[in-house]
């Protein structure tokens, strides 16, 4: 479904991503760790359609499409989801308009009629259900005054909406206690099918309690140092970074 | 003789040529105010940029071009009135159209209106009901530096009148819609008088239009009274040309626990300048002065509001919103007052601009006269580019980039727009503005006179 070959990305002169390469087949869950600052967000943006640094190597791929070459709406379109990690606040546009808009423009896409008001607010409220959404939520104005869990919560419930083939979650957990942190999980599990793919970007194994990963990759400066099975994450959750980047520091000094 | 000299001697001599026709066609008690008020003009002359308050505002072009004046209404140009319907018509209102300032007379029997009202010619009333005119004409529009109302005092011969009993609620609001329609380039005068008695209520819609493509310059003046514990409410939609000037000056004044709303949408006009005055004159007496502004091409339009708190324990809120596209420039300057005896004054100023282009400008002042000591006053300015994140957001979702523009754009008008109470007319304002940002909007949709220029 996706593949990214030997990418790299600079922002003002610096080197963000030194070459990542990376492969998602569908149905698979693929999480990818790494301390902070390591380009996880990075990596995520770019694959969205973010407008910021200068993709200096390397391509990806999204179902033989080159993806880079599509503008941001387009890859939402062919199916590629971002789970901000900041949602951004957008005074005056309501959920439901956004929401509607955005749903339209996909259906547009793939050739169907809108959806009615009724249909969709029908619709709202069954995906409502899955993320445990207050409805006064959907009410108000895009993310605006939400409280850190009901943004993330808010992230789920798009996607639920837009039912993504390719969804790619940025430190979803963040921020999440513990219960907030089940529903999102729970959320993603009934949202994946044999035919979709997720990443989860995130830094703590916590999260992967609950979304258990097929494939663990693990970032550090820019780079994709390790991959492995969903033990991987076991193991950094219980060893911690700092293994990780003394073994890479070990690799450059030495 | 200098320009400012040569204007002056201009509309002294517009005055002088054309007193009888004016005079014959006007009422005693507006005519007695002439002669001092042309010799008022005489002094100030046209404000120029020196004035603080014209500072981003440059009239003299629009008043150095050669206007054919409209001082007696012809019957035929109401015909062209009255095929025309406005945008907001299909509203449940009582509508009064204006033909280049002049309401039709009919002694102020408007079909259905309840009793205890009066809507018509200011003319007319102010030989039907002497009194009542005369307590308040000529009582609140008072600026001491804009020449451009005692111009308008001079020349108006007739205007809108309207009248509340006490203790009378109008539901339904009143919908008055400014046309201006000639075959030549034509300057508008036009002088409103507005008495809403203590505890009536009042809502009224001001809706401007330009019906032919000549070059207009209207100059219109609102007195406004609303008594104790009442209540008044306007909102002026002006879709006017890109040839045509608007300089309106609206003076609320305002008595004991009385609540005011004035609300500007500008979505069209080559030159609008909206002068709004709020004189908190009665103790607990609220208002709230609200704008929303969209302007392309070399469209210019300016706000300058006015908030005088002369008694104490009153509220102010101002809200003043814009979309600046292509060259346009825009200008807001926040005035508020608060008199020496004003205690406990709660004042409150926001103007909030987009520039959408590189050549956009906007010019925001606020201008805060405080001589008392116990209140609270807060002003805050803000002229920026649509949100870079928000933008990648809604893209993010599927939405073009065009779409996710227009949605930021116009979920930053909400602010305002929201604050329109009648559910009706505020999602009539809705269509339009986001007609008007799509660029969908004509200068008058459904008129049948085709004047884009």
């Amino acid at each position: 479904m996706l593949q990214i070959v030997n990418l790299k990305v600079e922002i003002e002169g610096k080197e963000i991503l030194k070459g990542i390469s990376l492969n998602v087949k569908k149905g698979e869950i693929h999480a990818i760790m790494g301390p902070n600052g390591s380009g996880k967000s990075t990596l995520a943006s770019v694959l969205a359609g973010k407008d910021f640094g200068d993709i200096t190597e390397g391509k990806i791929t999204y179902m033989g499409k080159n993806l880079l070459e599509m503008a941001a709406e387009d890859r939402s379109k062919e199916g590629i989801f971002l789970g901000f990690q900041y949602p951004t606040e957008i005074p005056g546009v309501s959920m439901v308009n956004f929401m509607k808009t955005a749903l339209n423009e996909h259906r547009k896409y793939r050739g169907l009629e809108p959806l009615s008001s009724s249909d969709f607010l029908k619709l709202m409220r069954e995906k409502k259900d899955l993320v445990k959404i207050e409805s006064g939520l959907t009410n108000r104005s895009v993310n605006e005054g939400f409280s850190g869990g009901e943004k993330k919560r808010n992230e789920i419930f798009q996607m639920a909406i837009l039912e993504p083939k390719l969804a790619i979650l940025d430190e979803t957990d963040s921020g999440l206690d513990i219960d907030a942190l089940r529903i999102v999980a729970n959320g993603v599990n009934q949202l994946k099918t044999p035919e979709n793919a997720t990443i989860v970007i995130t830094h703590y194994q916590r999260l992967l309690d609950y979304i258990i990963p097929d494939v663990v990759h693990v970032l550090y400066d820019g780079k994709i140092v390790k991959t492995g099975g969903k033990e991987l994450a076991v193991e950094l959750e219980k060893k911690g970074y700092d293994w990780i980047k003394k073994d890479v520091d070990i690799v450059s000094y030495g | 003789m200098d320009n400012r000299e040569a204007t002056i001697k201009r509309f002294s001599d517009l005055l002088r040529d054309n007193r009888n026709r004016i005079e014959k066609n006007s009422a005693g008690l507006l005519n007695s105010f002439r002669e001092e008020a042309i010799k008022q003009f005489a002094e100030l002359g046209l404000p120029d940029r020196k004035n603080e308050s014209y500072k981003y505002t440059n009239l003299e072009p629009w008043f150095n071009a050669n206007y054919k004046s409209y001082f007696v209404p012809e019957a035929a140009d109401f015909r062209a009135a009255e095929n025309f319907k406005c945008e907001v018509t299909d509203l449940d209102s009582y509508n009064l159209v204006l033909l280049n300032g002049f309401p039709p007379r009919y002694n102020g029997i408007m079909a259905g209106l309840p009793e205890g009202i009066w809507v018509g010619s200011l003319t007319e009333a102010a030989e039907r009901y002497p009194g009542i005119v005369e307590k308040h004409y000529g009582k609140y529009a008072h600026n001491g530096k804009d020449g451009l109302i005692p111009l308008n005092t001079a020349l108006a011969s007739d205007g809108v009148f309207v009248y509340m009993e006490k203790g009378i609620t109008l539901h339904k609001p009143i919908q008055i819609i400014n046309l201006v329609h000639s075959d030549g380039d034509m300057f508008v005068q036009h002088r409103n008088l507005i008495i809403v008695e203590d505890n009536a209520e009042l809502p009224i819609i001001v809706c401007d239009h330009a019906l032919s493509p000549q070059k207009f310059l209207t100059n219109a003046v609102t007195e406004v009274y609303v008594g104790e514990n009442a209540h008044f409410d306007i909102l002026r939609v002006q879709n006017e040309h890109n040839n045509a000037a608007k300089l309106t000056h609206t003076f609320i004044h305002q008595e004991k626990s009385s609540h005011a709303v004035s609300n500007n949408i500008t979505l069209h006009g080559g030159l609008v300048r909206n002068s709004t005055y709020h004189r908190l004159n009665g103790e607990g007496a609220e208002c709230n002065a609200f704008g929303l502004y969209f302007t392309d091409r070399w469209q210019h339009v300016d706000n300058f509001v006015s908030i005088d708190h002369a008694s104490p324990n009153c509220i102010s809120n101002q809200l003043f919103k814009g979309v600046l596209d292509d060259y346009a420039t825009g200008a807001f300057n926040g005035r508020i007052l608060v008199n020496k005896g004003a205690q406990k004054t709660l004042a409150y100023q926001k103007n909030n601009t987009i520039l959408l282009t590189d050549d956009a400008k906007m010019d925001s002042k606020p201008q805060l006269e405080i001589y008392a000591d116990d209140v609270k006053c807060s002003h805050g300015a803000t002229i920026g580019q649509l949100d870079e994140d928000a933008l990648f957001y809604l893209r993010s979702r599927g939405i073009d980039k065009n779409e996710a523009r227009l949605m930021l754009m116009f979920g930053f008008a909400r602010e305002v727009i929201d604050n329109i109470h009648t559910e009706a007319l505020r999602e009539r304002i809705d269509e339009l503005v986001l007609k008007r940002l799509r660029g969908e909007l004509s200068r008058c949709t459904t008129c049948t006179i085709n004047c884009d220029k």
